[in-house]
C-alpha cells in the first residue's frame, strides 16, 4: 500500500547540514520531511566518524560527530521535523503548479513545494568487492545483505568479511546452509569477540570452513554463480557456491541524484551562491553535495548555505509575503517558536 | 619534498609534497583519481594505496586501527596502506607508491 505525504520541503539527507536547514526554515514556519538511506541521523558524522573529533564547528573547540548531531537534533526539536529512514528518493518530478512530486524506494511519494538536497557525498552503498563482472550477479547469486534467510536455506554460501555483519551472518545462516565458508584476509577481526569465539567453535566443529584469502574472480552463468575464486598465500583456491555475501561496508555513491536533470559537476551538484538553487528552480542543493566557486566542503559552509537557502524557500512557499529578518536573541516571535519564550 | 604516485591507468605523477601533509592531501590536491571520502579521518579505506618494496621500512607498518579498516576493501596486498596515514616528510623524499582499484572515485 503506497502512503501519500505532503509537506512544505523535502530535505533528503539527514546530516549536519540538513539537519541544520530544519532550524533555518522552521523560523520562517515551515515544515520539513527528512529522506535518508541510513537507519538514522548523522550522515558521514554518524555513519563514518561519530567518535572522532571535529575541531571546526565555529563555537567548539571540539565536538565529536555523534555529539554535533545530537546537538542539532536537540536545536531542531521544537521545529518537529519528521524522519524517514533506510529508504532512498528514486525520482524526483516537477508539477505543473510547480511543486514536485518524489518517489523512494519504500512505496512512498511525497509531494512537496521545495526540495533540498543535502544528501553529502551521496547515498551509502554497499562496497563492492573489485572482481570483474560481478554486477552481473548482483542480487540473484550475490547479495551484500540478507533481507530473507530463506533464500539461503539449503545453498553454498561464501560470506567475505571479518566484521560484525560477516561474522553475524556466519553464525545465523550456518544452521540452515548446506555448506558456509567464511573468507577473511587475515586471522584477526573486528567484530564482537563473542561471535569470533562462537565462529572459531564452528569451524573447530567442522561446520564452518573458514578460509584465509582474498575473493578474485567469480564463475557462473545468467546470474547464478558456482564458484567463487580466492587468491591465498598458498596459491589459488577455489570453492563451489552457489551465494555470495560480500561485507565491505558502506562507500558513498551520488546514486539516482545522478539522473534528476539537474547540472552536474565531477558528481556535484551545481548551484548559485545566492540561494544555493540548481539549476531546476525550486530544488536547492547545500553541503558536501552542491557545487560553486571557491566551494569548501566544510560543516561551516553547508550551515551558511542553509541559511541562504532558506529565505528563498520562504519566498517559493509564501508568494508574496514580506519576511522580516530576525535574531534569536531579541526576536519573542522566534523565541516563541524555539520554546524559549 | 616530491612523491610519485601511480594511478589507476599506469601514469606516474610527480607531485610536490609538503611537509607534515598527508600523502593522500596531496594526491588529492592534486586531482588525482582518490575518493578519499571521509577526509583523512582512519573511517574509510578509500585512500589505499601500495607502497613500493623499497620504502616499506621508511613508511613503518600500519597501525592496528589502519588493519581494521584494510579489510574493507577487497584488494590488499603485503605493501598496502592508507596514504591519509603517511605524513610527508624530507625521510620521504621520492616516496613512490600506487594507487589502488579500490581507491578510485568510481569504484
Amino acid at each position: 500500500m503506497s502512503t501519500e505525504i505532503t509537506t512544505d520541503v523535502v530535505v533528503i539527507g539527514a546530516g549536519p547540514c540538513g539537519l541544520f536547514a530544519a532550524f533555518e526554515l522552521g523560523l520562517l514556519d515551515i515544515k520539513c520531511h527528512f529522506i535518508d538511506i541510513l537507519d538514522r541521523q548523522g550522515g558521514q558524522c554518524a555513519e563514518l566518524y561519530p567518535e572522532k573529533p571535529i575541531y571546526d564547528i565555529p563555537g567548539f573547540p571540539v565536538v565529536t560527530g555523534q555529539q554535533l548531531t545530537d546537538n542539532l537534533m536537540a536545536q531542531i526539536a521544537p521545529f518537529s521535523p519528521e524522519f524517514h529512514f533506510s529508504r532512498m528518493v528514486n525520482s524526483i518530478e516537477k508539477l505543473e503548479d510547480g511543486s514536485f512530486k518524489l518517489q523512494t524506494d519504500a512505496d512512498e511519494t511525497f509531494f512537496a513545494k521545495v526540495v533540498v538536497i543535502a544528501a553529502g557525498g551521496g547515498s551509502f552503498q554497499p562496497k563492492r568487492p573489485p572482481v570483474p563482472g560481478i554486477e552481473e550477479f548482483e542480487n540473484t547469486s550475490v547479495f551484500y545483505a540478507v533481507r530473507k534467510m530463506e533464500d539461503f536455506r539449503g545453498q553454498d554460501v561464501v560470506i567475505v568479511g571479518g566484521g560484525d555483519s560477516a561474522l553475524d551472518w556466519t553464525l545465523n545462516l550456518q544452521p540452515i546452509v548446506r555448506t558456509l565458508t567464511l573468507v577473511h584476509r587475515r586471522d584477526a577481526f573486528k567484530a564482537a569477540p563473542a561471535s569470533v569465539n562462537k565462529m572459531k567453535e564452528l569451524v573447530a566443529d567442522g561446520k564452518v570452513n573458514f578460509q584465509l584469502g582474498q575473493i578474485a574472480k567469480l564463475d557462473g552463468e545468467d546470474g547464478q554463480i558456482n564458484h567463487v575464486h580466492l587468491t591465498t598465500e598458498a596459491g589459488d583456491l577455489s570453492i563451489p557456491a552457489t551465494r555470495l555475501l560480500p561485507f565491505f561496508g558502506l562507500t558513498m555513491k551520488l546514486g539516482p541524484v545522478a539522473d534528476w536533470g539537474l547540472e552536474l559537476n565531477d558528481n556535484t551538484i551545481v548551484v548559485d551562491t545566492e540561494k544555493f538553487e540548481t539549476s531546476v528552480p525550486g530544488i536547492f542543493a547545500i553541503g558536501d553535495i552542491n557545487y560553486y566557486p571557491g566551494k569548501l566542503k566544510l560543516i561551516l559552509s553547508g550551515f551558511h548555505e542553509a541559511a541562504l537557502m532558506a529565505q528563498a524557500a520562504k519566498a517559493i512557499i509564501s508568494p508574496g509575503e514580506r519576511v522580516v529578518f530576525q535574531y534569536t536573541t531579541s526576536s519573542t516571535k522566534l523565541q516563541k517558536k524555539l520554546g524559549v519564550a | 619534498m616530491k612523491i610519485n604516485v601511480t594511478d589507476q591507468a599506469g601514469d606516474v605523477h610527480e607531485l610536490e609534497g609538503l611537509e607534515g601533509w598527508r600523502v593522500m592531501e596531496v594526491i588529492r590536491d592534486w586531482g588525482l583519481n582518490i575518493k578519499a571520502e571521509c577526509g583523512g579521518a582512519l573511517s574509510c579505506a578509500t585512500c589505499h594505496c601500495y607502497v613500493a618494496p623499497e620504502w616499506l621500512d621508511a613508511v613503518g607498518a600500519p597501525s592496528d586501527e589502519e588493519e581494521d579498516m584494510l579489510d574493507s576493501v577487497g584488494d590488499v596486498k603485503s605493501n598496502s596502506r592508507l596514504s591519509c596515514q603517511i605524513l610527508c616528510s624530507d625521510a620521504l623524499d621520492g616516496l613512490s607508491l600506487t594507487l589502488a582499484p579500490s581507491a578510485a572515485k568510481d569504484f
